[in-house]
């Protein structure tokens, strides 16, 4: 699966552009490659177009011209379903299924790919291991969880079938500061050990830093630049500048109006 | 003489008409149940099909009871007998609250893990009905709680065609002037509605995700 000869890009976007029914322009002319194996950071703010580039990859959402390759193949041409379930994917409202425990949550991409009972159980054991969650937790509902469990759980059920891509879209935005350091901590961990090419959309520019190899700044529909996170903070790009600084003074004002 | 004492003489009698009404009643949900709930499900697939499904259920609404017995007099086999008659009828006025209800409860499914499930590479019957269907069942289950409560009580007039039921009573005490039968009628036919008020009442909540 990742096999480390194989240097095609495992995600290709040539002049892809998405257009809504009436017309509007969501994004435009987006050339982009993700690596094998990489964490690519997909930044930018609000309406930039970042989700909608993660939509497109799994097909949820399909580009109005241009052309996406997975794996070297056009998306036209992958079956949906497979294409979507060698796909894992983290959305931040998590949206884990509330009439499932959470064992039946993370074991559904096995259970819909046909798994016989047994395997599902361990390999649901295993998942919640990984993701540093107690293994009596299996047997409860996703509203008896904490927000920062239901992520994991997120995650897990993302990687149950070992899918060979990760699409996570703003998967820790609705924790709170220390659960989000935590998770960011055990994405990096977990992301050393399984080595998945992962796209991952977030506004933050301290967690694109964090946990991208590569950055790609994107804004009004296009993308601005793509640069490791080194490259980031010192771009000359004015609008790569306008993200740092923003930051920059959004934490300076923060600490100068603590403590008086 | 008073109506529980009516009640108690008449017992064979009474029961006899509440088993036809429940008779009435039961098979219209049935039917209306397994066309109402397909009809909603094909108009979440198909919204295209949502306005002229939605507007048919609503205008049959809209027609007096007992003009709908007279329209379906002419139908071939269905005339044939009043009580099918009565059962198509019946049936015909517990679509509505089975469609819309199917309707906007799968419509009402959180639109995250509809997406998650999406996503994830479920195929639409997957998403239906390990997804969609059972978290909208409490909503489908509220539909066929008005649905029924709504036929038990005009299951009554199907008496005007002959087709039996508790209404018989009702318009017996009606010609007779006699208040007495007209309870006896009436009595156990409210009676029904609560029971089944109550009842479905307690499986949507069972069934209701939360």
């Amino acid at each position: 699966m990742n096999d480390p000869y194989d240097h095609r890009p495992a995600i290709q976007f040539r002049n892809v552009s998405y257009r809504l029914d009436t017309g509007y322009e969501l994004l435009r002319g987006l050339n982009l490659e993700v690596q094998r194996g990489e964490t690519l950071v997909l930044l930018g703010r609000s309406g930039s177009g970042k989700t909608t580039t993660l939509k497109l990859i799994n097909r949820l959402l399909v580009q109005s011209e241009g052309e996406i390759h997975v794996d070297g193949r056009s998306i036209r041409e992958w079956d949906v379903i497979r294409l979507r379930r060698m796909t894992g994917y983290v959305i931040q409202e998590v949206g884990l299924f509330p009439h499932f425990t959470v064992a039946r949550n993370i074991g559904v991409v096995p259970q819909i790919e046909g798994w016989p009972a047994d395997r599902i159980q361990n390999r649901v054991r295993e998942l919640l291991h990984l993701v540093g969650l107690e293994p009596q937790l299996a047997s409860r509902y996703p509203r008896e969880l904490s927000g920062g469990q239901r992520q994991r759980v997120g995650v897990a059920r993302a990687l149950a079938a070992d899918p060979e891509f990760l699409l996570m879209d703003e998967p820790f935005g609705a924790l709170d500061p220390i659960t989000r350091a935590e998770l960011q901590r055990e994405f990096l961990a977990l992301q050393q050990r399984l080595g998945k090419t992962v796209v991952f959309v977030t506004h933050d520019l301290r967690e694109a830093l964090l946990l991208g190899t590569r950055i790609a700044l994107m804004e009004a529909g296009q993308l601005v630049a793509t640069h490791t996170p080194a490259e980031f903070m010192h771009s000359t790009d004015p609008l790569v500048a306008a993200y740092v600084d923003a930051f920059d003074t959004n934490l300076n004002a923060g600490f100068k109006r603590g403590p008086s | 003489m008073n109506v529980l004492q009516f009640i108690i003489q008449n017992r064979t009698e009474v029961l006899e008409l509440t088993a036809e009404h429940l008779w009435l009643v039961g098979a219209s949900i049935v039917l209306a149940v397994l066309i109402g709930i397909p009809l909603g499900i094909l108009i979440t697939r198909w919204p295209v099909l949502n306005k002229p499904v939605l507007g048919g259920a609503n205008i049959i609404q809209t027609i007096p009871s007992l003009a709908l017995f007279g329209f379906l007099l002419p139908a071939p086999w269905i005339g044939a007998r009043a009580d099918r008659l009565a059962i198509l009828a019946l049936t015909l006025y517990a679509l509505l609250p089975l469609i819309r209800n199917t309707y906007t409860g799968i419509k009402g499914v959180d639109r995250a893990v509809v997406e998650a499930g999406r996503g994830m590479g479920m195929t639409d019957r997957q998403l239906l009905w390990q997804v969609e269907f059972p978290l909208a069942l409490g909503v489908i289950i509220a539909g066929i709680r008005v649905a029924a409560v709504i036929s038990i009580g005009l299951a009554t007039i199907a008496a005007a065609i002959g087709a039996g039921g508790l209404g018989e009573y009702i318009f017996r005490g009606l010609a007779m002037v006699n208040n007495q039968v007209i309870l006896a009628g009436a009595i156990p036919a409210a009676s029904l509605a609560i029971l089944a008020d109550v009842s479905l009442g307690w499986l949507e909540k069972r069934l209701s995700p939360h």
